[in-house]
Order: structure tokens, then C-alpha cells, then sequence
């Protein structure tokens, strides 16, 4: 009895917390380890295309998020980031043999025709120039407010698409590089989508983040409490251009074959719906989005198909699932202002929180 | 005399043909509480405005702690020491109360944003103390009950308490308050000049404020400044403006009948 109280007063409830949301998170990384190990060697090809698929929107949906969410700039400037991330990784993992092969026109400039690197390295290089071509971008365009500032990273955007077509002994212009070493497994997609989602966590909870967050609600009142705008924006926006190089550089070993007309503001518009229908400003929303998004792409697919409703025969309408997923998201908009999640996060407390109300409100049914 | 602390000479502001300050100087000393006053339109908080670097001054200069600080822009000036609150309140209003307050330490960060997001033990420490100042803060301020709650969600009166806390969080020596009095009740704004007051004791703080109540004006400031189409008309202690004719002619109206 007397060491039981020991015990009690030696964790202090805070810390009992902690220590549990911290055993619940251990337990739930191991599960979906377990889960991904258990899809890799049994599921079909395709099915793990898509698992991997959601891993690597959420990195790219956390990149946007970041700039758009968190910092209230909105930016569509993605793609762009994303190309020079995909170059960037496919460039430096083909094989020396086979670049030969693809760049048949005008060969690679060296040294890259002979540089191979390792994976992890290249996504980080291309992290760093997608960060690098950011400041370029930012030095001008970050003193530009709303509209004016997504225009100019829009515009921004498809320089970097026409730069990459002309680029012809560098990118091999409009023929795309094909070849690229399937490096993006589930393990390498998982680890980096987890390693992304911790430093979101981190940095946005930090003082940081709490400036950035600052910047989006006034911008004015947040200058007068001595936040330096400028640097505040450069330093979201590079480490968004960062996050989104290195989604770029996992789609590129995701796909095995990229081209300047992957990353066309299409591209930019898909990674913007998950953030939206997430919540700006929520990284649970977008991890969650991320998913419900990339699966509910693919399971629509039989929309497409041939289908047979009541009398109603078709063959098949080529592009009625995008009509369907469009109206999805106009009611999720409508619904759902501020997308599923708001700026709320899903934490261990607040699903305990729920639990217990739900639990008091069963309680009090029981009682009456 | 007591050394000044905000000196503003000669300064002007001019928005194409209309001159909205002309030539204003004035200053404000250490630990004096100072009021800035005029008529609607008169040009004071486009005086603040110059202050705190919003706007940059046509002519002239502002001088804080003896640095010129004219042209610099708002964070630089709020780093060196200057802070302020707005007319028309500008909290970060989606978040909670204590996060606006801590929100206002960030200019006195030292760790960098690598440190901040690995935790580092500086930053940690550094961390802590911004809550533990924000909780002093919100405790002196009468807004502990509430630190929890969504800003946007205060009263009316709380809410532009919270402008004051947050603005006392960046550390500063000169506090600038536009209208702290604004849409409060006798009962608030009487509590309001001995919180101002408690403000500058336990800070040792500078204040200039602007404000409409009169009974506050006269009640809280050492000297006052009387601004009118731009232009300052008068300046001295409360009594003495209240009998200045320039200043009852400008400010509080001729009466018709007897002019």
C-alpha cells in the first residue's frame, strides 16, 4: 500500500501522460510496421503502389501545408520544387550505362553522366536545391501579399517546366528520363513520410512555429511583436521547397520514369486538395487526407469502367471519377470549411478526451 | 531632468497632398506617462504609426534610447525595446490567450530554428521561461482564468487587456497604447489607469498613450500632447490644457451660442 503511493507521487499525472501517449505511439509504430511488412511481401504490386502512393502525399502534403497552412502564404510554387527534386534523384541514381542510353540526342553534360549516389543522399541534394531555387523565388516574391504571391510562384512553376524541356543535355528535354532505380520501397517512403510527420511536429510547435502561425493570423500585429517577416517566410517557404524536393525525388523512384509534364499545376492542384480537405494548419489532417485521397482516386476507378445501373448501360466514361471526387471535395468544402481537421490535431489526449466523454455520456444514459 | 526615452524631432508624414503630421516633435522621459491627444482625424495614430516603423517618416526623426531608429522597420524597432498595442485590437486571434502572449517572447529567441526543432537543452531552458514569464504576465494581468481559451473568444475588455500583456511580453522600455480605453465602461476604465499606472511602476516603463476618455487622460498623464489637423496646437500638464483656449477651441468645440 505504502509503496503503491510511493509510486503515485514519484509520476506526477503530466508525466504519467507522457509516458503513456509515448507507449501508445511505440505500440502503434510497431503495428503499422507490422502492417507494412505484412504488405510488402504479400500484397499485390498494385495494391502497394497505392501504399506507397499515400506515404509519399503525405511528405508532399506536409511540404505544402507547411507554407500554405501554417504560414497562411499561399503559394502554388510545388511542382516546381517537386521537379527539381525528381531530377535531381533520377539523375543521380540511373546507372552511368544507361543514362548513355536515354540522353540519345545531346548526351549528359559531366560529371553527372558518371555520378551514381546512394538514395538518401539524393533526395536530401535535391531537398537542398529545391531549397536553393526557393530563395531565389523568395527574395522577390515573398514581399508580394496573397494573389500577387501565388501568381508569381505559379509562373515560377512552369519556368522551372519550360527550363527542364529546353535543358536538353541536362534533362534530356521533352523525352523524359526513364530507368530510374525503383529505390522508393515501402520502407523508404514509410521512413521518410514518419521522419517528415516528427520534424512537422517538432518545428511547428517550437517557437519557430509559433512565429509562422503568428504571421498567418496578422501579419501586422506579428512585425510589431518583433517577428522579421522576411526571415520568418524564407525560412518556411525553404524548408517547404525542401520537404517537396525530396517527395519529388521519391515519386521520381516511384514511377521509374519522369517527364516535364508530370509536374504541371495539376500537380501543384492534387497536393493542394489534400491539404484543404485535411485542414490547413493540421499535420494529422493531412497524414489523414493523404491517405483518404490517394485510396479513394483508386477505388473510384470502377467509375470508369463499363457500368450497369438499373436499365442504364455505359462503357465506360473516361474521367467520371474525377467528376465524383470533384463533387466530394466541393462538399467537404461546403461542409467542412475549414477541412476535416481545421487546425486541430489528433493527439492521444484528445482521443482520450473523447473516449472519456463518450464514456460519461453512456454513463449518464445509464443512470436516467 | 529624467533622460528621454522616445525624442521625435521635426517629423512629418505626408500621403501625397495631405500632410497627416507636420512637424511633430516631442519627447517622452523615463517613466513618464505621456498622452497623445486630438480631435478624429487629427493624425495621432499616424504619429504612432511613425513611431514604431508602420510608416516612414517624410522628414524628420525618431530617436529610442538615444539610437535613431527612423526608417527602421517594425520588429527592428519592437527588438529595441519599443512596443505597442492597436486601436482597432490585432490579436492572433485563432490562437489561445497564452500562446499570444508567448508568441510575443519569440524576438528575445536566441536558439536557432535547428536547436528549437531538435529541443536542444538551450532551447528548452529558453522555452521554459517564456511560459514561466507568460504566466506571470497573464496572472499580473488578471487573464490566468482564461489562458486556455481561443483569444478571439475574450470580452471586449479582456481582449484589449491581452493586447497590453502581449505587448509587456516583448520586453520593451517604451509601451505606445492606441486607445486602451476604447468601448469601456466607467467601472473598466477606471481600472484600466490603475493598471496603466501598476504598468509602469512594476515594468519601470514608458507610456504614450492616445485616448478619447478625458477623465483618463487627465487622471493618468504626467504631460499631454494635443495634435489637430496634423499639427501639434499645445503641450503641458493636464491642468494646463485643460485651460488652454487653443485646445477647448480645437478639441472640445466653440460653443455656438457664444461665439
Amino acid at each position: 500500500m505504502k509503496q503503491k503511493q510511493y509510486a503515485e507521487g514519484a509520476l506526477p499525472r503530466t508525466r504519467q501522460r507522457k509516458i503513456t501517449s509515448t507507449l501508445l505511439t511505440v505500440a502503434l509504430l510497431a503495428a503499422l510496421a507490422a502492417a507494412l511488412y505484412a504488405l510488402d511481401t504479400n500484397a499485390s504490386s498494385l495494391v502497394l503502389r497505392i501504399v506507397r502512393l499515400c506515404a509519399i502525399n503525405v511528405v508532399l502534403a506536409l511540404a505544402m501545408n507547411l507554407i500554405n497552412g501554417f504560414t497562411g502564404i499561399f503559394s502554388l510554387g510545388q511542382a516546381g520544387f517537386m521537379a527539381i527534386g525528381a531530377y535531381a534523384t533520377a539523375l543521380l541514381t540511373i546507372p552511368a550505362a544507361k543514362k548513355a542510353m536515354i540522353f540519345m540526342i545531346t548526351p549528359l553534360a559531366p560529371p553527372l553522366d558518371q555520378l551514381t549516389l546512394p538514395f538518401g543522399t539524393t533526395l536530401l541534394i535535391g531537398g537542398l536545391l529545391a531549397a536553393g531555387a526557393a530563395f531565389l523565388v523568395g527574395v522577390p516574391c515573398l514581399r508580394l501579399r496573397g494573389d500577387y504571391l501565388a501568381i508569381a510562384t505559379l509562373g515560377f512553376s512552369e519556368i522551372i517546366r519550360v527550363l527542364i524541356t529546353n535543358a536538353q543535355g541536362l534533362t534530356n528535354g521533352a523525352q523524359g528520363l526513364k530507368n530510374i532505380p525503383p529505390n522508393a520501397t515501402v520502407w523508404w517512403c514509410y521512413g521518410t513520410a514518419l521522419v517528415v510527420v516528427i520534424f512537422m511536429a517538432l518545428f511547428t510547435t517550437s517557437s519557430y512555429g509559433r512565429a509562422l502561425k503568428a504571421i498567418r493570423e496578422d501579419e501586422i500585429a506579428a512585425e510589431s511583436m518583433g517577428v522579421s517577416l522576411f526571415r520568418h517566410k524564407m525560412l518556411a517557404f525553404m524548408l517547404s521547397a525542401f520537404l517537396a524536393g525530396m517527395g519529388g525525388g521519391l515519386l521520381a523512384a516511384f514511377n521509374g520514369t519522369i517527364g516535364q509534364d508530370m509536374f504541371r499545376v495539376m500537380q501543384t492542384y492534387n497536393v493542394l486538395m489534400i491539404v484543404v480537405m485535411g485542414g490547413m494548419g493540421s499535420i494529422s489532417g493531412s497524414v489523414f487526407a493523404a491517405f483518404v485521397v490517394t485510396i479513394g482516386q483508386e477505388w473510384l476507378r470502377v467509375l470508369d469502367g463499363p457500368m450497369t445501373i438499373g436499365p442504364f448501360h455505359t462503357d465506360g466514361i473516361s474521367g467520371l471519377r474525377m467528376v465524383v471526387f470533384s463533387m466530394l471535395l466541393l462538399v467537404i468544402i461546403i461542409f467542412f470549411r475549414n477541412g476535416l481537421l481545421g487546425t486541430k490535431e489528433v493527439t492521444w489526449a484528445s482521443i482520450g478526451r473523447r473516449l472519456s466523454a463518450m464514456a460519461g455520456h453512456k454513463r449518464k444514459e445509464a443512470a436516467s | 531632468m529624467r533622460e528621454k526615452i522616445l525624442e521625435i524631432t521635426n517629423a512629418t508624414m505626408q500621403f501625397g497632398g495631405l500632410i497627416a503630421v507636420n512637424n511633430l516633435t516631442m519627447h517622452v522621459s523615463y517613466q513618464e506617462i505621456v498622452a497623445l491627444i486630438g480631435p478624429n482625424g487629427a493624425g495621432k495614430t499616424t504619429a504612432f504609426n511613425m513611431m514604431t516603423g508602420v510608416y516612414k517618416p517624410t522628414s524628420g526623426f525618431v530617436v529610442l534610447n538615444k539610437e535613431n531608429i527612423t526608417g527602421m522597420r517594425p520588429d527592428m524597432i519592437a527588438q529595441r525595446g519599443m512596443a505597442r498595442t492597436f486601436q482597432n485590437i490585432r490579436l492572433f486571434k485563432a490562437l489561445s490567450v497564452l500562446d499570444n502572449v508567448i508568441i510575443a517572447q519569440h524576438l528575445r529567441l536566441k536558439s536557432t530554428w535547428p536547436g528549437a526543432v531538435l529541443r536542444l537543452p538551450r532551447y528548452r531552458a529558453e522555452e521554459r521561461l517564456m511560459h514561466e514569464r507568460a504566466e506571470d504576465l497573464l496572472r499580473y494581468m488578471g487573464l490566468w482564468d482564461v489562458r486556455h481559451e481561443v483569444s478571439a473568444s475574450l470580452p471586449y475588455g479582456m481582449q484589449r487587456k491581452l493586447e497590453i500583456a502581449r505587448a509587456l511580453a516583448t520586453q520593451p522600455t517604451m509601451l505606445l497604447l492606441d486607445e486602451p480605453a476604447a468601448g469601456m465602461n466607467p467601472a473598466e476604465s477606471d481600472e484600466l489607469t490603475g493598471l496603466i499606472r501598476g504598468i509602469r511602476d512594476h515594468f519601470e516603463l514608458t507610456v504614450l498613450l492616445i485616448e478619447h476618455h478625458m477623465d483618463v487622460v487627465m487622471d493618468i498623464s504626467d504631460r499631454i500632447y494635443v495634435l489637430d489637423y496634423g499639427n501639434l496646437i499645445a503641450t503641458g500638464t493636464p491642468e494646463e490644457i485643460q485651460s488652454n483656449d487653443d485646445v477647448i477651441r480645437a478639441y472640445l468645440g466653440v460653443d455656438e451660442d457664444e461665439a
